[in-house]
Parts: structure tokens; sequence; C-alpha cells
């Protein structure tokens, strides 16, 4: 009996080994990214008991998390970071994995590497020791985060035992206005649906708004799907996405392509498959928006202001965003354009690919970032930043007053030597606004790469949309 | 896997929602290599002063409820990073209960590998566990896997629902690996008919 399907029905039917009579299934798990921080656990397990990679061909690590942003070649101070990597590097030697190291051209966020080498497909699942792992759905694959005994589990049997999430729908229609990007987009989204709004369920992105969106766009809007609870985040692959994927060091070649495009086709959802859940959202109407709380969900208008929790009904959540404004060090009714900023830091796996860069480049061109802060832009691989330097956008930074480093997840989490000091208020193109995130009690907005440029060089806020040169 | 049957143990309340794995387990804790001793940073921020005092008001520093084995909290417990650093912190400080109206799905998959129990319940439910549990002295729930109960000081009992096959791995403590293995036939031909089917991957 066939019935209609969404794609993520598809791809789960496609990956399934065998369901047990309480629904629990095994999985089978196309491709496994790992990076030196969830991982030495799950080797050090294997060690003790003796088993092996089953598919060392089908995963690929790299380090992001420790390395530091400044030059790498006479290695890494801090002495626990250098352990991890090292211990990486080691374990990847002895199970025979492939690894990017951080002097390697390729190095760089997993999120970003993953899509740049071409082994993020279409149809496949994709897990990681990462909750950002959610990025790779869009290309239409079933992409998730795990933790590390899951990380162990894969290493050992190339699968995972997993229980099907329901089918969540968001629907973006209408034409997103000139300076309303991907970024604003997914964290309209969260603000509507809440931090845990999409718990237990796997989103498809659909919707005129998410089609216009470039493949990096996407990348964005998908990467975010866990700062809304969900496990997964999906968009249909489509011409774009295929044409992003063409020629990549590990995507198939020649007739093989051909032949996995057809199968890639197939894959987006039924016109009438069910969805547990719809939400729609008007692209038209979004503004570019800021966070001023310590959730994702705490989502602002640029020209609106910081709400007031009293006069929230439910205790706990009121109790909650009132913590969260004492922390930020802000109080209600505040204009979000009068928010001073310290910092601004612009790339992670949320914001860190060139096309994001390129936006950086236009706002910032001819400008210099205010006398007040210090603004950061760290690439998000080798060789994106390869990419900007060939098109001259590094001069571009460097001339405005910008840091330019060396990639990976930086600022975003804050395990490297780029730190928030305590009590510094950051405008972050990065995906979590949570308390001491950036650092110890760092304060963090999240923006886009556009609003943090503009904010860069205006020293607070400003609607991107009437930022003139 | 350590077996997980039953627990009589204090519980503590953390009413905020949203709590996120950044705040059970910041960053600078992440750069181990291995699984115990994360119990120092759980919920350091939280925990303690800037000078590296305890901070008298964080709940579990108060005489009530610093041997809690439970904890009760707001919704959306465990959101953010995948870190399973999170539940490794909780369990090396002896937490090994959880009950909240929701959990995020990694965390909460993340409990069941360790040994711990993650338990949902209606609002009006974690409410009640709210309430008895912040009057210090009434602090004590006893948790029974087997037949699913909680029961509170005040004679209070509440069911809980639960996957049959992660309730099953817990109760006999089973590494799932070793069960998956089990299985590798249906690996191998799964495998093989992948390459027939899909054979770009």
């Amino acid at each position: 009996m066939s019935r209609s399907k969404t794609i993520y029905d598809k791809i789960w039917d496609d990956h399934l080994i065998n369901t047990n009579d309480d629904g629990t299934s095994l999985i089978y798990i196309d491709r496994h990214l790992v990076h030196e921080v969830t991982s030495p656990q799950a080797f050090e397990g294997l060690r003790m008991t003796n088993r092996k990679v089953r598919c060392p061909e089908k995963t690929l690590a790299v380090v992001d998390h420790n390395v530091p942003t400044t030059d790498r070649k006479n290695g890494i101070s801090d002495e626990e970071s250098r352990i991890q990597v090292e211990t990486l590097e080691k374990n990847c030697s002895e199970f025979g994995i492939e690894y990017f190291n951080e002097l390697d051209l390729r190095q760089g966020i997993v999120h970003v590497v993953g899509p740049e080498q071409g082994f993020t497909l279409p149809g496949t699942t994709i897990m990681c020791g990462d909750s950002h792992t959610s990025t790779h759905g869009a290309f239409g694959a079933l992409a998730m985060g795990i933790g590390t005994s899951e990380v162990e589990h894969i290493l050992a049997t190339q699968t995972l035992i997993q229980r099907k999430a329901k089918n969540f729908k968001v629907n973006v229609g209408g034409t997103a206005p000139k300076g309303v990007t991907a970024k604003d987009i997914i964290l309209s989204i969260i603000g509507e649906i809440g931090a845990g709004g999409g718990t237990g369920s796997v989103i498809e992105y659909t919707g005129k708004a998410i089609s216009d969106l470039s493949v990096e766009g996407r990348m964005t809007v998908c990467n975010m799907s866990i700062e809304g609870g969900a496990r997964a985040g999906l968009i249909g692959p489509d011409e774009k996405t295929f044409a992003y994927i063409k020629d990549r060091p590990r995507a198939p070649m020649g007739e093989e392509f051909e032949r996995a495009v057809e199968y890639w086709n197939a894959l987006n959802s039924d016109q009438d498959a069910y969805f547990d859940r719809e939400v729609y959202l008007d692209a038209a109407k979004l503004p570019p928006v800021v966070t001023w709380g310590t959730s994702p969900e705490d989502v602002v208008s640029i020209n609106g202001e910081v709400p007031n929790p009293d006069l929230i009904d439910d205790e706990s959540r009121k109790e909650t965003k009132k913590s969260a404004l004492k922390y930020m060090d802000l109080v209600p009714g505040t204009k979000i354009k009068d928010i001073k900023l310290d910092v601004v830091f612009i790339g992670s796996c949320t914001n860190g690919r060139i096309e994001d860069l390129r936006e950086v480049a236009k706002v910032v061109e001819g400008h210099h970032v205010n006398e007040n802060l210090n603004a950061m832009i760290v690439p998000g691989s080798g060789l994106v930043k390869e990419q900007a330097i060939s098109e001259g956008l590094d001069k571009i930074f460097m001339a405005a007053g910008f840091e330019w480093r060396e990639p990976g997840c930086s600022m975003c989490l804050a395990m490297n030597p780029d730190k928030l000091l305590p009590g510094q208020r950051c405008a972050s193109t990065s995906n979590r606004n949570f308390e001491g995130r950036q650092g110890f009690r760092g304060r963090t907005h999240l923006v886009s790469p556009a609003m943090a440029a503009a904010a860069a060089i205006a020293g607070h806020f400003v609607d991107v949309r009437e930022f003139t040169k | 896997m350590e077996k997980f049957k039953n627990l009589t143990a204090v519980a503590a309340p953390l009413p905020d929602i949203n709590i996120d794995t950044d705040k059970i387990i910041p960053k600078q804790y992440l750069k181990t290599i291995q699984r115990t001793g994360l119990g120092k940073g759980l919920f350091s921020e939280l925990r303690y002063n800037d000078d590296g005092s305890e901070n008298k008001d964080f709940v579990l520093n108060k005489t009530q409820y610093r041997n809690a084995k439970i904890l009760v909290a707001g919704d959306n417990f465990g959101c953010g990073s995948s870190r399973e650093h999170a539940p490794w912190a909780l369990l090396d400080y002896g937490i090994k209960v959880v009950i909240s109206t929701s959990f995020a799905d990694i965390f909460y998959n993340n409990c069941f590998k360790n040994g711990m129990l993650p338990i949902v319940l209606d609002e009006k439910e974690v409410s009640l566990l709210m309430e008895e549990t912040e009057r210090g002295s009434n602090a004590t729930l006893t948790v029974d896997l087997e037949s699913q109960e909680i029961s509170t000081s005040d004679g209070n009992v509440i069911n809980f629902k639960i996957d049959k096959f992660l309730k099953h791995c817990l109760l006999n403590g089973l590494d799932d690996i070793a069960l998956t293995l089990e299985k590798n036939a249906d690996i191998k031909s799964f495998e093989d008919d992948v390459k027939s089917q899909r054979p770009w991957l």
C-alpha cells in the first residue's frame, strides 16, 4: 500500500533496517562527521570494547571548536585544547578516518566543510556529535545532532536506534523585503514557535521565501532548527541544490550524478503528504530582527523595544525572562536601536560562508568600525577564506578596521581564546545567546551578517535598510 | 551501563524554563577527553561566585538540597548543544532523575545512554512536585521505574509514561551497541541493497 509521504518519511523509509513492535527502529547512517570535542570518549569506548570503525570511508573528521583563529603554525598554546586536538588526530590515524587538521586548507567548521566537500548529499542520513548538524538539512538530507554515546554507536555499527519523529511544516510564503535575510526568517520562526516548539519533530521548511533563498541561505535556516527544539530541519532539493553539489570533491560525477539527481528529485514531499503540525509566516511582513534575551526565542524587530516580562502570565516564564533581562542588563521599553555594543562577531556555522562575507563587505565598504568596539570576522573554512581573498573582501574588511581571522568556531562558543569579557555586549551572527555562551558573563544579541556589519559601523543597532553610506 | 530500578532521594526544584546545556555544563569543561569528573562544573556559573566561593542562593547549595539526586525542572530542560557532558556532569554530581514538562530531544536520548531517567509529566503534575519540593522538608521523592510511579512525601502518587525499549535497557543496564551488533546480518544486507540502488553513496 503506498501513501503520500513527506521528504522525511521518504528518507526514513529508505534508511530503515528494521523496526521492532514497539516502534523502535534501526536506521542506517550514510555520512558521519566527527570533531574533537564530542568524539574522544567515543573512540575510547571502541578501544575498551575492542571494536572497530565499521565504515571509515563514510566518516570525515575535522578540527574546529578548539583551534585559535590567529596564526597557528606554532601550535596551540592552551594545553587542554591541544590535547583534545591531538587526540582526534591520533584517533583518526588509529581507526583509519580521513582528517583535516588545523593547517589544512579544507579545514573549517564541520558544517561548512561537509557541504563544501560534497560529503553532504540530498536523501542521505548525516549525523554528527554537534547539535547544528541540522545545517545539512538544507540539501534535503536527514541531518541530526547526537551525543557521544551515539557517535560511538555509529562508529561501531554505522546505524542508530531511533523512533520516528513527527512531521512539522513551516511554510514561509511571500517575498522577503530587502534587508530581511535567511537569519531574520529563522529567528522569526523561532520567535513564533518558541525554543521548545519543534521538540519531537522534524521541520520541513517550504514556501516561496524558502525556495527564493540560495543554498547557503537555506543552510542558515536549517542550522537553527535546533534552536526551535526540532530534531532536524529539511528543505526539499531543487536545481539550486544540484548546481551547488555538482563537481564538489566527494559528489558523484558524470552518469552517476545524473542518476543521483533523478533519485534526489523524487525525494520532495508529495503534494497531499500529511503533516502533524503546520505553521505559516508571511516573509513580506518580516523586519530585520535582534534577540534581546538569553534564549533564541527572545526575538524582536530592529524597530521594536525590549519587552516587559511583567506582562507574561505564566509564572516560570515570567521569572525566567526577568532574570534574562537582568543578565542582559536591559530594562523594558529600551529601544533596540539605542543598545550600544562592545564587540561584533561575524562567523560560525550559521553565518560564516562566502555569501555572508559578501553581505558584510557590501555594508562596510568605505566605512570604519566604530571606535568604541572591536569587530572580528572569522571565515567558516579555509576555502571560504581563500575565496574571500580572491574577491578582495579581506582588503575591504581590514580597511574598515575588522580583525580578519583563521577559520573555526571561534566566539560562537568561545572554547578557543576568542571570548567576550564579563559584561561585554556583542552583536553576533552565531546561533545561541545563552548565558555565558560567548564568554563568562558576556551578553549576546543574535543578528544577520548585514545587521552585525551595520552595527559595527554605528556602534549600536541600526536598521540595515536605513543604513546609508 | 548501570541499571536503573528505583530511587528514593531528595529532589531539588529548578523552575526556570529553557535551562540549556551551556548552563548545565559551560564550555570550559568540554575540553576533557574523559566522561568522569564533570560534577565540579555542573551549573558552575550559577553555583559559584566570581571568587570561586559558593553562591548561597543557588538551590543545590542550600542545606536541604545538597544531596539531591533528583531535579524537578521547568519546561524544555536540556535545550541547546548536543554535549553528552550535560548528563555526565549531572550524573557525576549524583543526579540520576530529572522531571520536567519537556526535554530537548538530544539531551533526553543522552540520559538513557548513561543510566539516567528523564521523566516527562504534564504541567499540573510538575507544578505539584515543584510545590512539594520547594517545601524543603518534603523534598524526598521515590521513583520506581518498573511500576512507572513517583511517590511524594505528601502521599501523592504520579504515574509516568516511558518508551518500552528504553525502559527495558535501563532496567537491565543494556549496552545498545552490543544489541545492534547482533543485527549485523541485517545491516550487511541493507548495505548490499544500497550498493545497487544508490551506488553513488
